[in-house]
């Protein structure tokens, strides 16, 4: 019984169902139709039939009187089976026919009558039942001519059964269907069903089967795999974000509390405790800096500031950072140069787009000093080109470079070179760009500059 | 302290006090906002929620208001509409925790005039709230800006100081005139960073203070006294070095 509980609590069994409903209804209204029609042809067939026997008879009485009618009568109530033949007198006696009874129903009115009547033929009696007509001759004979209604009744029966067995065949078939179908389509259902609790019991790697055959299933499949890529992946950052905010943030909290603590316990003069507090402000100004990268990346991976994005012209933030940075750049020893600069519309947020610009330039200037003489002049070196759909601004320098072995690395959180430590930094400049990137459905790209570092931005163009 | 109502001399190293109402539900960052307020010499008011800041910011001329963007009893944002509603043009400074991109943008829609995130520097904010309370009073149309003798000319793009021509990119042209307009005043870094560049994210880098000394380089050097300041802990100030 559960067995059968489950089935019809299928989604496919309950269709199937429904659809039988509908069918048997429509069968069964198309047989009564078709009943219906038949009856009515039946039935005016045989009152046509019933009409022209009268008419002859009652000419054969006009031109032969009662004798030469009786005469007929018999002949014809010998031969045809299932017409009732009666002529009875003026004073109601019967002269000729097949059907006494019916002669003794004196109160019987002139028209169209159906009645039930005892049929006595070849030693065999049977109630029959019959379509008649009483027609009154001149002298007061009374003439019935009728026909059993048999063939009716008989059709009746069998439209009875064809359509008790059609729909009886119908819900067998649609059972045994609904069994099949049920089985068939919900077995990838179930399959999915288990891999998914599977999956919330913890086995988070596991991924919904695809059968391959590109049906709607495996299309619901693939994307709730993809689905549950995505939620791997931000899981997975969110885990990595919460080590590095342990590890990274813990620190400089350790450092400003220790310098405090140290203050405390030595120095003497407000000159010294001044000192100390206001390092204490430049370390938490630090802190706050790397807190609001980290909630800028994680809002920015999470897709959301849509709120703010617009149309944004690129070669405007280009140059401005250009311009911004390149006194900087000048006191730090390096030429900075703005290249080719298209204009070009993308979709975005002017402020997240102009931080990763700064960020990629800042970190140029950082980072972009050569290692040695030989490697060229110490140069910055910005441009922007439109490639197909996209642009790509393009942040070079003639630094040391990254080892293409830690290009993937350094797009991650914290994640600072072991030469590059003594510098100040938080590690997160890049991934805020490549969050950015993300963000705009775009991409960043480490590549080697021979010698230093060359990075792409792209993003795609605004097709208004 | 100096004499008040000399906002148009562009002499002062103090702006006239001012009249604030401060609406922060938090008593500790209240406390430290009201006395840093008055210590600079301006009167204050204090609300702790937002019905009463709201009731105190209809019924009296204020000159600057600081809300904060989360209170008991009706937010920050709604107040601001509320003030706006009522066709009011207090100017007002929003103090939130949510520093995002579109949380400041959110902010501004709402009304707000000016959007400082928390935790801020206390200067940042003092320095703020006195440029929102002097654009309510100072003459906009002024084409020619003065300190000592450096004269900016709006019109025709010309700096001088005394007899001698400045010759000036764009952007130190835009950096000057910010400056000069809020002449006496401290600017922090990120007021010019959003006034002189218009954007409003993180530079990393002393970006503004290389842009500054190339200014400074450019005014000042060969002149007997000089007058772009760096205030320390805070941001810089152009004035008459000779008071």
């Amino acid at each position: 019984m559960t067995g059968f509980g489950k089935l019809i609590r299928t989604t496919a069994f309950r269709l199937v169902i429904t659809y039988l409903l509908a069918f048997v209804i429509f069968a069964g209204l198309l047989v009564g139709y078709i009943a219906w029609n038949a009856r009515r042809v039946m039935e005016g067939q045989l009152n046509e039939t019933i009409e022209t026997e009268i008419n002859s008879l009652a000419e054969q009485y006009r031109q032969g009187g009662p004798r030469r009618l009786a005469a007929v009568i018999e002949r014809r109530a010998r031969q045809a089976r299932g017409f009732i033949y009666v002529l009875t007198d003026p004073r109601g006696e019967m002269i000729a026919g097949n059907a006494v009874e019916i002669a003794t129903m004196r109160d019987l009115l002139p028209g169209w009558h159906e009645l039930s009547y005892t049929r006595s033929e070849d030693q065999m009696t049977e109630r029959v039942f019959a379509k008649l007509r009483l027609f009154v001759l001149p002298n007061n004979f009374r003439l019935v001519v009728g026909h059993d209604l048999d063939d009716r009744t008989r059709m009746r029966q069998v439209l009875r059964q064809a359509m008790l067995a059609s729909v009886l065949l119908a819900l067998l078939l649609g059972l045994i269907g609904a069994r099949v179908i049920s089985r068939r389509v919900l077995r990838p259902v179930e399959d999915m069903t288990d891999a998914a609790s599977r999956i919330m019991a913890g086995n988070l790697a596991e991924r919904l089967p695809v059968r391959g055959v590109g049906d709607e299933f495996d299309r619901l499949a693939l994307h709730l795999n993809l689905m549950l890529n995505r939620i791997g992946e931000l899981m997975t950052g969110l885990r990595e974000v919460s080590d590095n905010i342990a590890h990274d943030l813990r620190t400089p909290l350790t450092r400003i509390r220790a310098a405090s603590e140290e203050a405390l316990r030595t120095a003497r003069t407000p000159e010294d405790m001044k000192l100390a507090l206001e390092r204490t402000i430049e370390e938490s100004d630090g802190l706050i800096k790397i807190f609001n990268a980290l909630l800028m990346i994680a809002r920015a991976e999470a897709g959301s500031a849509s709120g703010t994005l617009g149309e944004v012209e690129m070669s405007e933030i280009v140059a401005d950072l250009a311009e911004m940075y390149e006194p900087v750049a000048e006191e730090a020893g390096l030429s900075l140069s703005l290249g080719d600069n298209p204009r070009a519309i993308v979709w975005g947020n002017r402020e997240l787009l102009g931080q990763a610009v700064a960020n990629l330039i800042d970190n140029a200037v950082k980072y972009g000093r050569p290692a040695d003489a030989t490697s060229g002049p110490a140069a910055i070196s910005i441009s922007a080109r439109l490639v197909g759909e996209g642009l790509e601004v393009v942040v070079a320098d003639r630094g040391e470079g990254i080892p293409e072995a830690e290009r993937d690395r350094v797009l991650d959180r914290f994640v600072r070179l072991e030469k590059s430590r003594a510098l100040p930094g938080s590690g997160l400049g890049l991934s805020l760009v490549a969050a950015i990137a993300r963000l705009h459905h775009g991409d960043i790209r480490l590549e080697d500059n021979k010698p230093g570092l060359r990075v792409v931005f792209r993003l795609p163009l605004h097709t208004s | 302290m100096f004499h008040p109502a000399c906002h148009l001399c562009g002499r002062c190293a103090t702006f006239m006090d001012m009249k604030i109402l401060v609406v922060e539900d938090d008593a500790d960052a209240a406390s430290y906002l009201l006395k840093g307020l008055r210590e600079s010499g301006h009167v204050v008011d204090h609300a702790a929620d937002g019905e009463t800041g709201l009731e105190l910011a209809l019924s009296s001329a204020y000159d600057v208001a600081v809300v904060d963007r989360m209170l008991p009893r009706r937010d920050g944002l709604s107040l601001i509409s509320a003030v706006r509603s009522e066709g009011r043009e207090l100017p007002i400074l929003v103090l939130s925790a949510l520093g995002q991109v579109d949380d400041r943008v959110m902010g501004l829609r709402a009304g707000g005039d000016d959007y400082l995130t928390k935790p801020y520097a206390f200067t940042e904010l003092l320095a703020r709230v006195e440029a929102l309370g002097r654009r309510r009073i100072a003459v906009p149309t002024q084409t020619v800006y003065r300190v000592g003798d450096l004269e900016l000319d709006r019109l025709s793009h010309s700096a001088r100081r005394g007899a001698t021509e400045i010759d000036l990119q764009p952007r130190e042209f835009r950096l000057l005139e910010y400056l000069m307009r809020n002449a006496g005043q401290v600017v922090t870094r990120t007021m010019l960073l959003e006034h002189v560049w218009d954007y409003h994210f993180d530079p990393q880098t002393n970006v503004i203070d290389v842009h500054i000394s190339r200014l400074r380089a450019k005014i000042d050097k060969g002149f007997d006294h000089a007058l772009l300041h760096t205030v320390r802990g805070a941001g810089y100030m152009i004035r008459d070095g000779l008071r």
